[in-house]
């Protein structure tokens, strides 16, 4: 008899997959219909999200830009090949027509010993004492100009090759400065992900602590819940997708507070661009990075609550 | 007939204090209506939450519906609880939705489709006299029909078992005299149903099982008329 009403009443639900659509479908509606009565405090713990999440992503954005303006410098890098004293001026025009044939090389330029120190007295400024040196110190040089968006390592390749020429003493491509400016932009990314792990804690403790919140004006309704026989799932989802919608909403306003960031910095940013004489921009946040920012304030968000939720579901008893 | 409620020496205390039940055996059979009464501080409620399971008994056995509780584990709670309709004295109602969404908590929870939840419930409040007032937050609602919302809640997912924990407590005679009707109501299309009160004069002129406790105890099963006066001295 028992089973048998049973049955009748489970003929009356829809398969697995609807009943949980649905379940799903009325919770997004409620929550986000609550979010809506609550618009104001709600908006308040999502600003603190989103500040939370801002500042990493900030960061992460200027790093990005500060890369992006490195490998611009780096395809107007020019190798500088210094010859051997043996080495006639003859004999260096030859090498740097020939170089100049090279795949990868846009242009070179030799400079003999002579002009090398009347270049170094006009730019020195030392002028007149350079002439009382008995000999010219300084050895010819070829300045190699590499075609445009030439690869890293291809570049490399190319140096070491020029630096094996019979002719040539030594070369260098002066990138020593770009190599420090991208180990301090490791070491600078480092320290975003170390500061956004601190600000992922903070993001669940402050999500955690607005649905404990929200928890205890809801204990009378809880317990309602499960005295009605509301299985934990079914009590928990409100406050897991009210987590979610904090996290998403503070994922956005995070969104928004580093787009602002990045109009504010673009005017001086490019007024100091062009003093430099490049064409510069500041960029926003990244597609990849933007798409990373909300999927950690969603997940944040939905973590906080879930932490809180099972925590504090077990201590929720009807007497 | 088989039993719905099956008590077989159940004592309950709760820490530190001294036996709330002791040793009760009763059986409430399948369709069958009674009243529980007694005293405030008899047991109505203690026992009342150990069907329900709100409580687990110190000593003894219960069965509802076939089901030995003691093999009921946590998980299992909620799905034992959706066998049952309870009624409260507070009503236990949500104040911040409609009384439709009220009624249809139960079938929500069961994963009803959508379609069958809103004729469900407009069938439920239909039957407690309050089809016009879906639409209305129970808030703006008299006692009774506050009480109605409540019975038209436990009765919603037609459960074999009502439970009523003082259901008249809060309300005037007159209101009182319409929530009985309606558990007599359902009573008559099969429905077990087990009412705790002490609204004796209510009860004494209705046909009928009173199950009545006293410190704990069932006593013999008394007529009315001498338990009114049991209920007086206490």
């Amino acid at each position: 008899m028992t089973s048998a009403s049973a049955r009748a009443g489970a003929e009356l639900r829809p398969n697995f997959l609807s009943r949980y659509l649905q379940a799903h479908v009325r919770e997004v509606v409620f929550t986000l219909g609550r979010f809506y009565r609550n618009l104001s405090g709600a908006l308040l713990t999502c600003f603190v999200i989103g500040i939370t999440l801002a500042l990493p992503a900030g960061l992460h954005c200027l790093v990005r830009n500060v890369d992006a303006l490195g490998y611009s410098w780096e395809t107007t890098l020019q190798a500088s090949l210094f010859l051997k004293d043996s080495t006639t001026p003859e004999q260096g025009r030859e090498l740097a027509h020939r170089i100049k044939g090279r795949p990868g090389v846009a242009d070179t330029a030799y400079l003999s010993r002579e002009q090398s120190l009347e270049e170094f007295k006009a730019l020195s400024g030392l002028g007149q004492a350079l002439d009382l040196l008995d000999s010219n110190p300084l050895p010819a040089v070829i300045t190699v100009t590499p075609i445009k968006g030439i690869e890293r390592t291809a570049l490399d390749a190319l140096v070491v090759a020029l630096g094996q020429q019979p002719e040539v003493e030594v070369a260098k491509l002066d990138r020593r400065w770009l190599e420090r400016l991208y180990g301090a932009l490791a070491l600078v990314e480092r320290l975003v992900l170390v500061i956004a792990g601190v600000l992922s804690l903070a993001v669940i403790v402050i999500v955690g602590n607005t649905i404990r919140l929200d928890i205890e004006a809801k204990r009378a309704e809880i317990e309602v819940m499960k005295l009605i026989g509301a299985t934990d799932a079914f009590i928990r989802r409100p406050f897991l997708y009210t987590g979610l919608w904090y996290g998403l909403v503070g994922g956005a306003i995070a969104w928004l507070l580093v787009q602002g960031m990045v109009l504010a910095l673009n005017g001086p940013a490019s007024s100091l661009a062009g003093l430099y004489g490049s064409a510069f921009r500041l960029q926003g946040l990244p597609l990849d990075a933007t798409a990373v920012m909300f999927g950690a304030g969603v997940l944040l968000g939905w973590l906080g609550a879930w932490w809180t939720v099972s925590r504090r579901l077990q201590e929720i008893e009807p007497r | 007939m088989p039993d719905i409620i099956h008590f077989h020496r159940v004592s309950h205390r709760y820490e530190g204090s001294g036996d709330v039940l002791s040793d009760v055996t009763f059986t409430l059979a399948k369709g069958e209506m009674a009243f529980l009464t007694g005293p405030s501080g008899a047991g109505k409620s203690t026992l009342l939450k150990l069907v329900a399971l709100l409580e687990r008994p110190s000593r003894g056995q219960i069965v509802v519906n076939g089901q030995n509780l003691a093999g009921v584990r946590r998980g299992q709670i909620p799905a034992f609880r959706q066998q049952i309709g309870v009624v409260f004295q507070n009503f236990n109602l949500l104040y911040d939705r409609s009384v439709f969404d009220n009624v249809a908590l139960p079938l929500v929870i069961r994963g009803i489709g959508h379609d069958d939840i809103g004729r469900r419930v407009r069938a439920a409040l239909d039957a407690v006299g309050l089809l016009g007032k879906e639409k209305v937050s129970p808030i703006t609602l008299s006692g009774g029909e506050q009480q109605r919302v409540g019975i038209a809640r436990a009765i919603v997912a037609k459960p074999q078992l009502l439970l009523a924990d003082e259901p008249t407590g809060n309300l005037d005679p007159e209101m009182a005299r319409e929530v009985m009707q309606l558990f007599q109501r359902f009573n008559e299309v099969g429905v077990s149903v087990l009412v705790a009160t002490h609204a004796v004069g209510l009860i004494k002129k209705l046909p009928y099982r009173v199950i009545h406790l006293e410190r704990g105890q069932l006593t013999t099963r008394q007529s009315p008329e001498l338990m009114e006066k049991t209920v007086d001295f206490g």
